[in-house]
């Protein structure tokens, strides 16, 4: 058991059976429609101040399920249980006293922000939607504090987004969900687009910021080696559907799912006697259409291990410890 | 005599601009021979890209090189594209990260890759085709002889990638520049095309540049690197060289900085402090000194040269100078 679990053993958050399928128009004119079914059937809890990364090729549905838990797209089906309470179909009213406390930041950092205000207007904005109260003089205040947290220079309060590099653009956008001192906030691949200097700053900043207080991270990302850096537990999204679960250094050290193996193996180790030493496998082909997934096994048509019963029977999801959920025919041989 | 296929010798590429002149590319020299893979790695805005459109004749209009670029015995920087053209494309090609960037989006991939052929080859249109199915078919591309006759916006993301490649190998190119070919594909689609390229450079002995900013992939590809800060070059070695026994404090950094999933993690990444040069506004001395563990008063005085160390070593820092 990892430590967060057996610290605080009470889910802030619960995710049962969430689907998204997306309605598409169906081919020529009287076609039927198509669902494209982008998240289909997720389960999993977050606990108190754990990091919980959730990885998978483009298209996987990584970027659909941190908004479906947001309420950002309405889920198709399932729970998302939130402090004890389902808030999916919730009404306006009853979630914009939650949103203070779900945060979300993005990829890209300069296109997330309205380059049309400040910075220190950017930041504010959600303290002075969700606590009007506090007056002027305290909400600039509790900017300058947040901006120097984050490690941008208050004086540049009154600066726009476009005059701001990759990184402290980020930095702004980490400003403006932190301002409410949230409870969870989902990272969208944030540090995907920027240079691996400032990667790692940015990895440290939200690490930093974790601890002082207390936050859940879910941590959506492409990248297997700061994904094994900063998150506690992982989960492995293939079409919409969760291939493995653990804590991060069963994933990493006995990965059971020929997904994760493959998603593993393929990324590049910067030492040249390892890389060009070290074991691989390969997947052929790229990602299969969401609109038409394989029968049986999602993954059955790239996976090295497929057997006959993976094109008919969809394989459970087992547990194999308490830590550790995996959705393979064979996972025991693996 | 030599055999480098490619020879560059202080290359310098400037572009002017309504805020003045940025010093893109400075005293840039390296060279290449056939089967080799040089790497050429750095953050972005370092000048790395611009230093082989330089080589190519591809510059922004406000962009002028100087300096020379001898394909085998032939200078080839500024000459008349009409010459340029006959090695562009035909023994030299270059690849990027969008495909689309080589791609026309209104033609079948069918016409792009035969018009190449027959009039670089005077291949015959039947001919032609047939070698570019074969080409789309070595590069991974599954059902080939169908799919050549599709457009480009066809293609998912990691295919399309293979098509460029597939365009840029038509003529068999004794020298293949690849500018961040993989940044945009997952992990899994840069193994199949690092794959690929390694086979090229076994089969077909090809040299290959490989631009990027993963020393992973570095790692994995490439023979000799070229690290670039700022516009320069500041470390040159061998593979083993940098990863193994880096000299710059730069090169340091960027090693330590890359999370690695191979072993578990430390409490903190090691983070290069600060943020990369803005070309247009260096400081006086060294591009690094801001961000630099070992930086000493004469670092911000004047500026290093690539002090060379041992045979094809050398390194942008007051630290190799002895004094
Ligand atoms: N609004 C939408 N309408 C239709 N399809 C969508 C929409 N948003 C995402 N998708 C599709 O859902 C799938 C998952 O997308 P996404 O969640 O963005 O994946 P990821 O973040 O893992 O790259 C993709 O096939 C994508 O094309
Ligand atoms: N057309 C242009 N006009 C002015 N500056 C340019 C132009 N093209 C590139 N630059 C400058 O050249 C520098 C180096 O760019 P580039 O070679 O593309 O970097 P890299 O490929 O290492 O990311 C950049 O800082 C950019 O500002
Ligand atoms: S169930 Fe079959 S196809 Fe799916 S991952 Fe396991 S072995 Fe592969
Ligand atoms: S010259 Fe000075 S500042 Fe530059 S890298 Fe060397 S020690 Fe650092
Ligand atoms: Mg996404
Ligand atoms: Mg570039």
């Amino acid at each position: 058991m990892n430590a967060i679990r057996k610290k605080k053993n009470v889910p802030i958050l619960s995710v049962r059976d969430l689907k998204v399928h997306f309605s598409l128009p169906g081919k020529g004119f009287f076609g039927p429609e198509r669902k494209l079914k982008a998240v289909d059937g997720i389960n999993f809890d977050l606990f108190p101040g754990e990091t919980l990364g959730i990885v998978g090729e483009s298209g996987c549905g990584k970027s659909t399920l941190g908004r479906a838990i947001l309420q950002l797209i309405p889920p198709t089906d399932g729970q998302v249980v939130w402090l004890g309470r389902d808030i999916v179909g919730a009404p306006h009213r009853e979630m914009q006293p939650l949103r203070r406390d779900l945060q979300i930041i993005f990829q890209d950092p300069l296109a997330s922000l309205n380059p049309r205000m400040t910075i220190g207007e950017i930041i504010a904005e959600p303290l002075v939607t969700h606590k009007p109260e506090l007056g002027k003089d305290e909400i600039k205040a509790r900017v300058k504090r947040m901006m120097a947290r984050v490690g941008l220079l208050p004086q540049m309060i009154n600066r726009y987004p476009h005059e701001f590099s990759g990184g402290q653009c980020q930095r702004i956008g980490i400003a403006r969900a932190m301002i409410l001192e949230p409870k969870l906030i989902i990272c969208d691949e944030p540090v995907s687009a920027l240079d691996v200097s400032i990667q790692a700053q940015i990895v440290n900043l939200l690490q930093e910021l974790q601890r002082e207080f207390d936050l859940s991270l879910i941590f959506i990302s492409h990248d297997l080696s700061i994904v094994r850096h900063i998150c506690h537990r992982i989960l492995v999204l293939y079409l919409g559907n969760l291939m493995e679960l653990a804590d991060r250094d069963s994933i990493y050290a006995a990965p059971k799912h020929p997904y994760t193996k493959a998603l593993i193996s393929a990324v590049p180790i910067p030492d040249p006697e390892i890389e060009r030493t070290k074991e691989r496998i390969v997947l052929t082909g790229d990602l299969p259409s969401p609109i038409n997934p394989p029968s049986g096994c999602v993954f059955r048509t790239r996976c090295p291990f497929a057997k006959d019963v993976c094109a008919t029977d969809v394989p459970s999801v087992d547990t194999i410890n308490d830590q550790h959920q995996v959705a393979c025919h064979f996972h025991e041989r693996m | 005599m030599t055999n480098h296929i490619l020879t560059v010798e202080n290359l310098r590429a400037r572009f002017q601009t309504p805020d003045g002149e940025v010093e893109a590319v400075n005293d840039i020299n390296f060279h290449i021979d056939p089967g080799e893979t040089l790497g050429v790695v750095g953050e972005s805005g370092s000048g790395k890209t611009q230093i082989f459109l330089a080589v190519m004749g591809l510059l922004a209009k406000n962009g002028k090189a100087t300096g020379t670029v001898r394909y085998k015995d032939k200078d080839i920087l500024n000459i008349p594209s009409r010459q340029l053209n006959k090695i562009r494309g035909v023994t030299m090609s270059m690849i990027f990260q969008d495909p689309m960037t080589s791609l026309n989006p209104f033609l079948k991939i069918s016409k792009q890759m035969t018009e190449v052929l027959v009039e670089h080859r005077g291949m015959s249109e039947g001919d032609a085709l047939k070698r570019a199915i074969n080409m789309l078919d070595r590069v991974g591309i599954p059902g080939a002889a169908q799919r050549v006759h599709m457009y480009p916006h066809e293609f998912s993301g990691g295919m399309r990638q293979r098509v460029m490649i597939a365009m840029a190998l038509l003529c068999d190119p004794e020298v293949l520049i690849a500018d961040e070919p993989t940044t945009a594909l997952d992990v899994t689609v840069q193994a199949q095309i690092l794959d690929l390229l390694r086979d090229l450079k076994k089969d077909f002995n090809t040299a290959i540049v490989m631009i990027t900013h993963d020393l992973g992939v570095v790692a994995g590809l490439c023979d000799r690197v070229m690290v670039m800060y700022g516009g320069r070059i500041v470390e040159t070695g061998t593979v083993r060289d940098i990863f193994y026994d880096s000299h710059h404090p730069y090169t340091e950094g960027l090693l330590k900085s890359m999370p690695r999933i191979d072993t578990a993690s430390e409490e903190h990444l090691f983070a290069i402090p600060g943020q990369p040069p803005n070309l247009q506004n260096l400081p006086k001395g060294c591009a690094y000194q801001e961000r630099c563990a070992y930086v000493m008063d004469r670092c911000c005085v004047s500026r290093p040269g690539l002090f060379g160390f041992d045979d094809g070593r050398a390194s942008a820092c007051f630290r190799e100078d002895g004094q």
